[in-house]
């Protein structure tokens, strides 16, 4: 086996709120093989975006390790971080904030490409050019002259992917890259990142609060739900939308909304025992889902929190009555 | 030559370019063409406008004009050496404690706050006295070596913010280094605030100035908007009609250059602010 490019240890990050301590990465553990895309599911507060920030090297973990290509992003060192450094690479969620409204775009992509030596002056514009074109901003040529306010929302944050690629990077995050651009740009854009990636063998971790999102663009790689802070379930794309197994899987995917055509028969929305997510300053004890969870089964959900275990077909889920069904199924099937 | 084109089109920039272009053309070849009397002329004291004199007498019957264009250059001297030495003690301390944060940070910060309980103007004024000020530059000194601290620590904040924005998170993950991201990526996004800063750094160097010669704390030539000032009020200058010209003339003059230099750095702002460059 390979290693992976990126390799999450039981990571785990908390903040201080006045004397409190909220954890909004509780041990998650994730590997990421080259040109591989996972994607993080989740809603606000449970802790994707602080994952995304942590491997991008943006935020320190307070527990657990971080590994790129094998080594401790925490103890690289000289040439061996700048490797890092320049390898992975962030797309903010909000173009209107990324880029810096007193460059041009031509400033903006040929700083990184003359301060690592890519290439220098008519060689960088060039390059600009090229990478302008690579991430389908055209005509190049004349966007290089413009500031971003100058530009569309869609066509700001697809600078903002040229640059990150300025570097070459082997591993790209995506926060929430397309939820801020136009619905009708959103898939223009996702096919663009979808295109580079397979073009590029980046590896990519894409954070997103849709979950039809992750499906269209993780089709092929995984999909990791996360809730408060914790990882849920994390399978192969497929087999997580066609089969899922965690109950906040099926709510999340019953909640996404459907075309209405006749003599399709409407899938059931899945009721949730609350609406309310609870805050991160008081945690529910025992699986953070239990208090909205359609499948509580009473004490064990309450008091012990579940393990995320692999239950075969590359299909991990954190949730004691699944994991308990499963086992018996297991041994049903070993008795006869 | 883009931004000198860009200024050119800002009509309340140019306004106030010429206002402090007058004023400095005025102390530079004003008191050629107009010198001040070298003796009283008591006979036409505190009197109102006439022909001979556009802006009245004074006290003294001097020439109040010409005492304009005498008493403006300490004062505009003064007030630029000391707003730049200010401003530049200030972002350099202030922009050092935020970008690199840490113990840097918590060291300036304390010694910024210890400087800024020290009661300046007093200290400033006891200062002013001791050292027998000579030349215009030693004031200025002393004024910015007193004023840095606030404006540091708004310098400080300001930092801060930057530093959490997204796209110098997205210039430190590109590893642009510490002198791109400080001099290309943050300063142009804090100039319109330095050209403020370093405005109402000069205002304050001319109050503090004018108030130390108003106090008649420091002896310069008696040509001096302060002491102009001073001198009309003390010979109650404001409690007649035709000699109020005598106090009239030097705030005119400080208000003439005060706002002039605000309209210039207002036109600086939307020259280095893209965003503001829209409706131009």
């Amino acid at each position: 086996m390979t290693t992976p490019l990126i390799s999450l240890q039981n990571v785990t990050r908390t903040f201080e709120v006045g004397r409190q301590s909220i954890r909004a990465v509780d041990d998650v553990s994730l590997d990421i093989a080259p040109g591989e895309v996972v994607c993080l599911v989740g809603e606000s507060g449970c802790g994707k975006t602080t994952t995304g920030k942590m491997v991008a090297g943006l935020l320190a973990v307070s527990q657990g390790r971080i590994l790129y290509r094998g080594q401790d992003i925490k103890s690289l060192k000289g040439d061996a971080y700048r490797r890092f450094r320049l390898g992975v690479q962030l797309i903010h969620q909000d173009p209107y904030a990324s880029l810096n409204s007193t460059r041009t775009v031509g400033q903006i992509l040929r700083a990184p490409l003359e301060r690592h030596g890519f290439a220098r002056g008519p060689a960088a514009r060039a390059r600009a050019i090229e990478l302008l074109e690579l991430v389908n901003l055209t005509p190049a040529a004349d966007l290089i002259e413009k500031y971003p306010h100058q530009l569309s929302g869609g066509q700001r944050q697809r600078v903002s992917i040229a640059r990150a690629l300025t570097v070459n990077p082997s591993f790209i995050i995506a926060d929430e890259a397309v939820a801020s651009v136009d619905m009708s740009i959103r898939i223009a854009l996702l096919n663009t990142l979808s295109a580079l990636k397979d073009k590029m063998g980046l590896g990519v971790l894409f954070i997103t609060h849709d979950l039809a999102l992750a499906k269209y663009f993780a089709w092929e790689g995984r999909i990791g739900v996360m809730y408060l802070g914790r990882m849920v379930e994390l399978a192969p794309a497929r087999a997580l939308v066609e089969h899922p197994r965690h109950p906040y899987t099926r709510a999340l995917l019953s909640a996404i909304p459907e075309p209405e055509l006749e003599g399709v028969q409407r899938r059931e929305r899945i009721r949730l025992r609350s609406d309310e997510i609870p805050s991160l300053l008081r945690m529910p004890g025992g699986c953070a889902f239990h208090p909205r969870c359609p499948a509580f089964e009473g004490e064990r959900c309450s008091a012990q929190s579940p393990a995320l275990v692999e239950v075969g077909g590359g299909v991990s889920v954190a949730c004691h009555p699944v994991i308990e069904q499963l086992r018996q199924q297991a041994q049903a099937e070993a008795r006869s | 030559m883009e931004t000198l084109r860009l200024f050119a089109r800002n009509k309340l920039g140019l306004v106030g370019l010429v206002l402090v272009g007058l004023l400095v053309l005025s102390a530079v070849i004003g008191p050629g063409l107009r010198p001040v009397g070298d003796t009283a002329d008591l006979a036409h004291a505190s009197e109102g406008p006439t022909a001979e004199h556009p802006l009245g007498t004074n006290f003294q019957g001097l020439d109040n004009l010409a005492l304009l264009f005498s008493g403006g250059k300490d004062i505009m001297l003064i007030a630029l050496i000391t707003g730049i030495l200010e401003t530049l003690i200030a972002v350099s301390i202030g922009a050092t404690a935020a970008y690199f944060g840490g113990r840097a940070d918590a060291l300036l910060v304390a010694f910024i706050e210890l400087w800024l309980t020290i009661p300046r103007f007093p200290l400033l004024a006891i200062l002013a006295t001791l050292l027998k000020l000579k030349e215009p530059w030693m004031l200025s000194i002393i004024i910015a070596v007193m004023g840095w601290p606030s404006l540091a620590r708004q310098v400080r904040t300001v930092v801060l913010s930057l530093k959490k924005r997204d796209y110098i998170e997205a210039a430190n993950m590109l590893d642009l280094g510490p002198g791109h991201i400080i001099f290309r990526e943050m300063l142009p996004n804090m100039l319109s605030f330095i050209a403020i800063a370093l405005v109402s750094t000069i205002v304050f160097a001319i109050y503090y100035q004018t108030s130390l010669v108003f106090l008649g704390l420091i002896p310069f030539s008696s040509a001096n908007w302060g002491v102009m000032l001073s001198l009309a009020e003390n010979k109650g200058a404001i409690y007649t009609a035709s000699a109020a010209w005598g106090v009239i003339t030097p705030i005119g003059a400080i208000v003439m250059l005060q706002i002039g230099l605000v309209w210039i750095m207002r036109a600086l702002e939307e020259v280095f602010n893209p965003r503001l460059r829209q409706g131009v």
